[in-house]
């Protein structure tokens, strides 16, 4: 526990540091307005991180969010166009609903055929943007298609904070709740630590892979509607290649790969680290090029510390045979 | 690769020798795609009047040659239980490389070999991580991958290098005879010079024997990490080559060249009938996947199948080829 403690302290020291450095250079992006700005920005970052960690968990991984997402962002959108009386809160059920069954269908496949994970996903990925063009035939829709609640409602600002804000935090909140105190929880970090012992335990271990697939695709989802409303454009390449900024936050925020080790304040601590680099470099006046590169970088560094902390220190038989666990 | 843990309900069979039971099925699954092959082929002649046309089968090849070139190696990776998901920013890193030799004004001998060490020290960069400091080898790609395209965008920004010297083009625009072009005697030769290296010498055993049991490898004399190291080095090497290939086709270097390649390199491999869990594949199934990737790709084009209708396939193909065995294995079950 301590370990754990120490490496969200650490990424918290890092945050506070990098935003230390912006600040010596640029005063104004440490502002309580800014702040909140960079925060709202990170905020589908946030949602699709927790989402992601509790797949990892479980030992899986979901490529296939980024895809749903800008899936369910155009099935909105078309809705939106198509029936502009539809009130935004059914809309929100819509995509929680639409994101889902998604997911399910990931999880379907990773339960009943016990295909890889990473084979169903980069797969439903191409499949589910594909569907978007199809729906669509590579059109956009506008942002003066679009009715003004649809664009309004992730903008709105409650208590100083924009709604798309507040839906991040109440995620947090929710799986906070979910893994630190209910059973099911309990079930992800059972399956992640150790399959065979869970069975034992009499824990699915399918079918709680599977819930973690419905969960992660039911964020992916909701975030599909905030993002195509928030940025008042759909079209079938938004959010390409977001699924990896996902993984990475994950993995900065400590999620082993391997399953079996998160905690959802690493995740979320993860996904803002990501979010400031972001959003200082254009402030800090580096080229928006270096982005790539440096979450690139950031993944490596944050894989390379985690395998050096949560190493346990066993005794060493054969060291090349440890490697290969 | 701990992500694509099996199941652990389902019992896993290792068999004690690699010949009956497992040779069968692969033999099966290669005549299976075989199959498969030539009902596209045959449905593709029937469906335009412009496929049967030796020129055009021979643009076809272009679908398939360089991303198949990756897939040899990447399928001995994958066998051995690792995963390399940077490939596709390889050929960007490498390309741009390329490029940047290519300005200050030296010949194509200097830019090809460019292009090819770009790759291995790519390869290498992944294969340290992996083997040296022992970390997944799925994270670590997919954090190279951001890397090293990453470079070629500080590199080249929305700037593009272009002008190639003309012998260049050579490699991916050249011919040796009629229509048979250099892409495809380079990509007949790895077929051949990886075909007897996985089923033919020790070091192939060894890929196999780590992708089952690396620990039972390792105590058995098997230098693990070497193995994997020089793996690695060859996918690199191999996503170089590509990208040379690649490079002189287009005859210009973008970092957005070869995006989302590395998918459909790892949906061959699948395809062919390598394990994504580790441990069995051949050569020959890559070589047929290949043949049957380009088909559909090649065919889907002159229906004027849009290319990301295009993907869809190949994403249904990727899953479709896994479940269905599984599925007629679970109604057998019943």
């Amino acid at each position: 526990m301590s370990v754990l403690n120490s490496r969200e302290a650490i990424l918290v020291g890092a945050i506070l540091v990098l935003l230390g450095i912006v600040a010596s250079r640029f005063p104004g992006f440490v502002t309580p307005t800014n702040l909140v700005a960079v925060f709202t920005d990170t905020a589908p970052l946030i949602i699709l991180a927790l989402g992601q960690m509790v797949v990892i968990l479980t030992r899986s991984i979901d490529l296939s969010v980024a895809a749903n997402l800008a899936l369910t962002g155009m099935v909105c959108a078309l809705i939106n166009v198509s029936f502009p009386g539809v009130p935004i809160g059914v809309l929100v059920l819509l995509a929680l609903a639409l994101g889902a069954t998604m997911g399910a269908i990931n999880g379907f496949l990773v339960w009943k055929l016990a295909i890889p994970p990473i084979v169903v996903t980069l797969g439903t990925m191409t499949i589910f943007r594909g569907i978007i063009f199809l729906l669509t035939d590579g059109s956009w829709v506008n942002s003066h298609q679009m009715s003004a609640a649809f664009k309004a409602f992730p903008r709105e600002t409650v208590l100083g904070l924009p709604v798309l804000g507040w839906i991040a935090v109440i995620v947090t909140l929710i799986l906070g709740l979910v893994m630190g105190r209910t059973t099911l929880g309990r079930a992800f970090f059972a399956v992640g630590g150790n399959p065979h012992a869970a069975v034992y335990t009499g824990i699915n271990v399918g079918r709680t892979q599977f819930l973690a697939f419905v969960i992660s695709g039911m964020l992916a989802g909701l975030t599909g509607y905030l993002w195509v409303a928030r940025y008042a454009v759909a079209y079938v390449d938004i959010a390409g290649g977001f699924e990896l900024d996902v993984v990475a936050a994950c993995v900065i925020g400590g999620v082993a790969i391997a399953g079996g080790v998160a905690t959802v304040s690493g995740a979320v601590l993860g996904a803002l680290f990501l979010g400031i680099i972001k959003n200082a470099l254009p402030v800090i006046d580096v080229s928006p090029f270096w982005q790539l590169a440096i979450s690139g970088a950031a993944i490596i560094i944050a894989v390379a510390f985690n395998a050096r902390t949560g190493r346990s220190k066993g005794r060493v038989i054969l060291k090349s045979a440890e490697h290969t666990q | 690769m701990s992500l694509a843990d099996p199941q652990p309900q389902a019992t896993r069979h290792i068999p004690d020798r690699l010949t009956t039971p497992a040779a069968k099925m692969f033999k099966s699954w290669e005549s299976l795609l075989l199959l498969v092959a030539v009902g596209i082929f045959i449905l593709n002649s029937f469906a335009s009047p412009y496929f049967l046309n030796a020129w055009n089968l021979s643009d076809a090849t272009f679908n398939f040659t360089e991303k198949a070139m990756i897939a040899f190696a990447m399928a001995l990776l994958i066998i051995a239980g690792e995963i390399d998901l940077s490939v596709a920013s390889v050929i960007a890193l490498a390309s741009t490389m390329m490029g940047l030799v290519m300005q200050a004004g030296f010949g194509t001998p200097v830019i090809v070999i460019t292009g090819l060490l770009t790759g291995l020290a790519c390869g290498a960069f992944n294969g340290v991580l992996v083997t040296r400091l022992g970390l997944p080898s799925i994270v670590v790609t997919i954090g190279t991958m951001s890397l090293f395209r990453g470079i070629s965008y500080i590199v080249l920004g929305d700037g593009a290098f272009r002008g190639y010297p003309a012998d260049f083009a050579w490699f991916g625009q050249g011919y040796v005879f009629w229509v048979i072009t250099v892409e495809m005697v380079i990509f007949v030769l790895l077929a051949i010079v990886y075909g007897v290296l996985l089923h033919k010498t020790n070091f192939g055993r060894a890929v196999y024997a780590i992708g089952n049991n690396a620990t039972a490898a390792t105590f058995s004399g098997i230098r693990v990490e070497r193995v994997k190291m020089i793996l690695f080095l060859l996918t690199g090497l191999m996503a170089g080559l590509a990208a040379v290939c690649l490079t002189s086709r287009l005859g210009s270097t973008r970092p957005s060249i070869a995006t989302g390649m590395e998918l459909e390199v790892v949906t061959m491999v699948v395809l062919g009938g390598v394990s994504i869990l580790g441990g069995s594949g051949s050569i020959p199934g890559v070589v047929i996947a290949a043949f049957v990737m380009g088909l559909v790709t090649f065919g889907l084009g002159l229906l004027n199948v849009p290319g990301i209708v295009m993907s869809i396939v190949v994403g249904a193909l990727l899953i479709g080829v896994i479940a269905l065995p599984r599925i007629y294995h679970n109604l057998r079950a019943r």
